[in-house]
């Protein structure tokens, strides 16, 4: 009897790849979502909402990480054409104390784009009374701050390691 | 002592590793087998592409188990936040969840900051994990472009359950992300999407964490946090190539140690802590939120405080509120009384926090007639509930129903005044109602009517 069961496990496991448990448990999650996703009938509609799930995937794995990707690489590639010309590596390489700002800078940007362009202004002033004038200057003077801090520090780096 | 050469991995192996695991596939065998075969020209799906020498199941492991202790206290804090909209009266949305809620109960109204720290949590939160999402999505990005797409169907399946997970945390990010910054730009009702995306995530997430909280726990045991966190860039190695397909082939020299990059995701979640939580911890801090939209100030008087919905948005003007009277209803024939009565009963004053579910509040002291002592002028001294009308015509939230304990509690208050001023026709004049750990929109402003209702 044992040996007949493991022998179906067995074959159940060539035909499907996993334990019967793995399947159990993505049914589930497809049933929990299928079942949430049939009560979207209107604004937002399945559709709509299908969109939107795709749009954040593409936009995030085949638009904004190839961007980072290649800006990354292009650094590398600076940095390796730095190294061609002079015989001795950098001391302090500067990689990091660019690639920090800028992520930051970058990051705030992708998460206050709306308030930075003033994209929801007119609700927004609906709602508080006030306009979204402030916020590009705020964000362009802490990626200054954020650039200016890094070039202190990799002076400072600089000079401690002469 | 000095640091070790710095050891250039690719020198060290001059012969890759290459597949070594001839790959098993499952059914339909033929089709994984001869996918493989064709493996698109494209850089992504060729394993020399994916070169960062720090990606692995330590790394991954390390991002999914802050997400782990992070993502359920998000999704905790949201179903809670439905239910203190009070689903019971309709006035959650969507309005029709089936059974995907949790159990309904009334909403409490103590502690007072209750909402306040709900939606605190759940906005900021969501807003300084959102560098460890990106870190975990940038860990696991080359499993995206694995080739063949599947070897069987349970990784087939598996893999359309990740587009759940990784679809569901984008769009409830997106979506939250806009939403507080007022850029209604989806068209949609936020509530709705929000809540329903998220139904979509927590299938994603849990499925996930229930396949791989194994491989998780492993992982991270497989290498000492301690030991990382003293390793400099000189000492910097891959970690050892895995099963998972996360560890590059050809890994490329480091620039940053694994602490680096720990310290740079750690780095980004507290800019994102200081750029947000200024508007949830109150009016001491609040302009240190440099970038979120409830960081301004209104001024120093005792109505310069956060506004939602301005008096000209809800078209209150003086001449819609002159001559106002309140209209209770519920009793045995209903009461109309004016602000002078109002003033003319006992006034209680209480420090109640005014929270929005948009993640930011601000704490005022307001004093006017407690609702209890209306309910029981009356002629309803303990009602099942309580219809609020404001004098606003459109908008969402120019009605709301409060449960019998929001009327009841000692500081539920139909404010008149606050901070020793009359209210200003921005925060309500002339009249509001104020109430504990109610959601900062179910506060009506500007109240025209309040309907005592009996079980």
């Amino acid at each position: 009897m044992a040996t007949m069961i493991s022998g179906v496990l067995a074959g159940w496991r060539r035909f499907y790849g996993e334990n019967p448990l793995h399947l159990l448990a993505l049914l589930g999650c497809f049933a929990l979502a299928g079942y949430a996703v049939s009560f979207a009938v209107q604004a937002p509609t399945p559709i709509q909402l299908g969109i939107w799930f795709v749009g954040a995937v593409i936009g995030h794995d085949l638009v904004l990480y190839p961007l980072y990707a290649l800006a990354d690489r292009s650094l590398l590639a600076g940095r390796r054409a730095r190294r061609r010309r002079h015989a001795r590596p950098s001391r302090v390489p500067a990689t990091n104390y660019v690639r920090v700002p800028v992520l930051g800078s970058v990051l705030l940007l992708l998460v206050f784009l709306p308030v930075i362009i003033r994209q929801g202004e007119a609700a927004y002033e609906a709602a508080s009374g006030l306009t979204m004038e402030p916020y590009l200057e705020r964000w362009l003077l802490i990626t200054g701050a954020m650039f200016l801090l890094s070039a202190v520090l990799y002076a400072l780096r600089r000079v401690r390691s002469e | 002592m000095p640091p070790l050469p710095r050891t250039d991995p690719v020198e060290l192996d001059p012969h890759p590793r290459t597949a070594v695991r001839e790959p098993e596939y499952g059914f339909p065998r033929g089709l994984w087998a001869a996918m493989a075969r064709r493996r698109p020209p494209g850089p992504p799906f060729s394993p020399r592409t994916w070169r960062s020498p720090l990606r692995g199941p330590w790394i991954t492991s390390v991002f999914g188990a802050i997400l782990l202790v992070g993502m359920p206290i998000i999704i905790i804090t949201g179903l809670l936040s439905y239910i203190a909209y009070g689903p019971q009266f309709g006035q959650a949305l969507p309005a029709d969840v089936g059974g995907l809620r949790l159990p309904l109960f009334d909403w409490p109204t103590r502690p007072s900051w209750l909402f306040r720290l709900n939606q605190g949590l759940h906005v900021v939160l969501g807003l300084v994990l959102i560098p460890v999402v990106l870190a975990k999505l940038w860990s696991v990005v080359p499993k995206l472009f694995t080739w063949p797409p599947a070897r069987s169907l349970a990784h087939l399946l598996e893999r359309i359950s990740l587009a759940l997970l990784v679809g569901g945390v984008l769009f409830e990010i997106v979506t939250g992300v806009l939403n507080i910054q007022y850029d209604y730009i989806f068209g949609f009702s936020f509530y709705t999407a929000h809540y329903w995306g998220a139904w979509v995530f927590i299938a994603g997430f849990v499925v996930h964490v229930a396949l791989k909280l194994p491989t998780m726990i492993r992982s991270l045991r497989s290498r000492s946090l301690r030991a990382e966190l003293r390793t400099p860039l000189a000492t910097t190695v891959p970690e050892p190539p895995d099963t998972h397909g996360l560890v590059a082939e050809h890994p490329a020299e480091p620039t940053l140690s694994r602490r680096g990059l720990l310290a740079l995701v750690g780095g980004g979640v507290v800019l994102m802590a200081v750029m947000t939580a200024g508007q949830t911890i109150g009016d001491a801090v609040r302009a240190s939120a440099l970038l979120a939209p409830r960081s301004r100030s209104y001024g120093q008087g005792p109505n310069d405080f956060q506004i939602n919905r301005t008096a000209e948005t809800a078209e209150i003007t003086p001449t819609v509120v002159a001559g106002w009277t309140l209209t209770l209803t519920g009793g045995r024939q209903p009461l109309v009384l004016s602000r002078q009565d109002l003033l003319g009963m006992p006034q209680h004053t209480a420090q109640l926090p005014i929270a929005c579910v948009e993640g930011w509040s601000t704490t005022q002291t307001w004093s006017g007639v407690r609702l209890r002592d209306l309910a029981a002028r009356a002629g309803v001294p303990t009602p099942a509930n309580a219809f609020v009308q404001s004098l606003e015509r459109d908008g969402a939230f120019n009605q709301a129903t409060l449960q019998a304990n929001q009327v009841l509690d000692p500081d539920s208050l139909l404010a008149l005044r606050v901070n020793g001023a009359d209210l200003s026709l921005d925060h309500g004049f002339p009249a509001r109602v104020i109430v504990p750990a109610l959601p900062g929109v179910h506060n009506t402003k500007w109240v025209s009517s309040i309907d005592l209702r009996s079980a």
